[in-house]
């Protein structure tokens, strides 16, 4: 991309002897709101520690707006992060939080002042000013640690885990928040996160890792509808997911074939919406049932293993334990290039 | 028994073992006669007073301050850094050298006295009031690790890596977000390592020599030629003196969360 504003070339990341990260290569534009998505331990924090400076790569480079920074040092790189826990200083109030990076440039007097209240009054707090970081809720903590970050004016902001420590009502808040502040400033933000919806809600583009390697990367509606891989397929939600063995279903009762020709490919995938319920070659018998508002969902003991199925909630409901046919129809399946 | 009247019994009893001596020591101080005695012979301050007219008692509560002053300050500045490497890094042997920072507290005083006469006094030709300094310094050094890793373990450490991002270094960062967090913890070692030398007897024993003796070696020494009450004088000040540093340090700090 000729556009890099932010570039990982090559970058190899580890704990002492355990590599963590492998040969990772990755551009990000100006502007761009990035998510890292994984399960832990697959070396998105790794990575977002190692741009922000502080980790050291094994190998590899990392440029950031034209500038070779792979060597600079952590307080050089105009590089902001929101920690997970906030990272407050206990011993300074709300002001003196935001304050603490302009004062270390030299800021002082009225500027300071100035420049501290517009970033306390973007994320609303400006009330909060005199307040010592114990005294404030999980949600303002961390508008104030987005604010002492955004006060700096970082080339690039990066959020680790940002909504994990929220309740569900300041979680919707805060992704609007953020929203609103990256698209007001501009700035490049990249975030880390273990939540498929939050990472499809508030990036511009999805960064799937896996075993210290990407996975996939793609918009939202790339990730959420074209995994590429068996691992992204069940991470969006895509509860039945086979590899395919000559054309067949590879299931723990051997190849089963299905109602058309399958693809080429290494595997399909259907969420639990895509499954005909009520007509086809399959067979299962009802394990559970759970209503879900406007459908109905239904784990089936299938010969294909246990199949999740989800009907119209208007529609007969299907007793435990009855038998009901279904069909996973291959050309809605999404097919998967890779598997395991 | 039963226990509704055994408890206050038991809780009675502790109490009158703790306090008694107290007791018995501050009346004593306060008699009238010549010589020690409980209860004391008449009420009178004469005693005290005469605590203030004695020259080596003022001789060796200058060296018995100086002693716990700089020997505490000495053993903070040896063991913040100490409590701070313990705690944030992977140090090779650090089980080891947390066992040894904390030897003195396990190892009998008088045998760490003893040791240090033999081995460090009498062959190096160490002076006196040096080797009381080091062996001060040594006895505080593992109150001041202790009771400062306690208060570095309560801060997160995430902290130190928002002040670099901030701008600021790695020491920048120890000094601007570090220490301001952990002064609590700082201040009561401070005073606990203050208390422990100014009441410090045994290493002190071996190690006080002419013209040179802390305050209690001193009051031993009194007591050998004078048997009168201004030593329960001076006892029943210097416990005031404690009490009263550890009331404060309680009021104003929270002293009992760090000990």
């Amino acid at each position: 991309m000729s556009d890099a504003f932010l570039s990982l070339e090559n970058l190899t990341l580890a704990y002492g002897d355990t590599v963590a990260v492998k040969d990772l290569d990755l551009t990000i534009a100006q502007g761009e709101l990035v998510a890292f998505l994984g399960p832990s331990g697959c070396g998105k924090t790794t990575t977002m520690r190692a741009i922000a400076g502080l980790l050291n790569p094994k190998a590899g480079q990392i440029r950031l707006d034209g500038i070779d920074i792979t060597r600079v040092a952590a307080n050089k790189r105009a590089v902001g992060l929101v920690f997970q826990s906030y990272a407050l200083f206990p011993h300074l109030n709300v002001f003196e939080n935001v304050a603490f990076g302009l004062r270390l440039r030299g800021m002082s007097g009225k500027a300071l002042e100035t420049k501290v209240e517009a970033g306390l009054a973007s994320v609303g707090l400006s009330e909060f000013a005199g307040r010592r970081p114990a005294a404030l809720s999980g949600g303002q903590q961390q508008r104030v640690a987005l604010a002492r970050s955004m006060v700096m004016e970082p080339k690039l902001l990066l959020l680790d885990e940002p909504l994990s420590n929220l309740d569900a009502r300041l979680r919707l808040e805060m992704r609007t928040e953020l929203q609103r502040v990256q698209k007001a400033s501009g700035v490049t933000m990249i975030f880390v996160t273990h939540d498929q919806m939050e990472a499809l809600a508030l990036a511009d583009r999805i960064v799937v890792m896996l075993n210290g390697e990407i996975e996939q990367i793609g918009t939202p509606e790339d990730i959420y509808n074209h995994p590429k891989s068996a691992f992204v397929a069940d991470f969006v939600g895509f509860e039945n997911v086979f590899a395919l063995e000559d054309g067949k279903l590879k299931t723990d009762k051997g190849p089963i074939a299905l109602s058309a020709p399958a693809p080429d490919v290494a595997g399909l995938a259907w969420r639990p919406g895509m499954v005909t319920l009520g007509t086809g070659p399959f067979e299962g018998s009802v394990r559970g049932t759970s209503f879900a508002g406007s459908t109905r969902e239904y784990l089936l003991d299938t010969p294909l293993g246990a199949i999740k199925a989800e009907a119209d909630a208007a529609l007969a409901l299907h007793d435990l334990g009855a038998l009901v046919k279904f069909d996973l129809p291959v050309d809605k399946a999404v097919q998967l290039q890779r598997f395991g | 028994m039963n226990p509704r009247f055994f408890t206050p019994v038991v809780l009675g009893l502790v109490l009158l073992f703790l306090i008694g001596p107290f007791v018995i020591i501050v009346a004593a101080s306060l008699s009238a006669g010549e010589t020690l005695a409980f209860p004391p012979q008449g009420l009178s301050l004469r005693w005290v007073f005469k605590v203030f007219e004695v020259e080596s008692f003022r001789a060796s509560f200058g060296v018995s301050l100086f002693l716990a002053i700089g020997g505490t300050l000495t053993a903070l500045v040896l063991g913040v850094p100490a409590a701070y490497a313990l705690s944030r890094y992977k140090v090779p042997f650090g089980e080891t050298v947390r066992t040894i920072v904390s030897s003195p507290i396990i190892v009998p005083g008088i045998i760490v006295g003893l040791a240090l006469l033999r081995y460090l006094v009498v062959p190096f030709q160490f002076g006196i009031l040096p080797a009381l300094f080091l062996a001060h310094t040594a006895l505080i050094l593992p109150y001041a690790v202790r009771v400062v890793s306690a208060s570095l373990g309560n801060l997160r450490s995430d902290i130190e890596e928002a002040a670099v991002l901030l701008g600021t270094s790695r020491p920048g960062a120890f000094f601007r977000v570090v220490l301001p967090n952990i002064r609590g913890g700082v201040l009561a070692a401070f005073i606990l390592g203050f208390v422990t030398s100014f009441n410090q007897v045994p290493v002190s024993l071996f190690l006080s020599g002419p013209g040179v003796r802390t305050l209690p070696i001193d009051m031993l020494g009194y007591m050998e030629i004078t048997y009168d009450p201004s030593v329960a004088a001076l006892s029943a000040l210097l416990a005031f003196m404690s009490m009263g540093i550890v009331f404060l340090a309680e009021r104003f700090l929270g002293f009992s969360r760090y000990v």
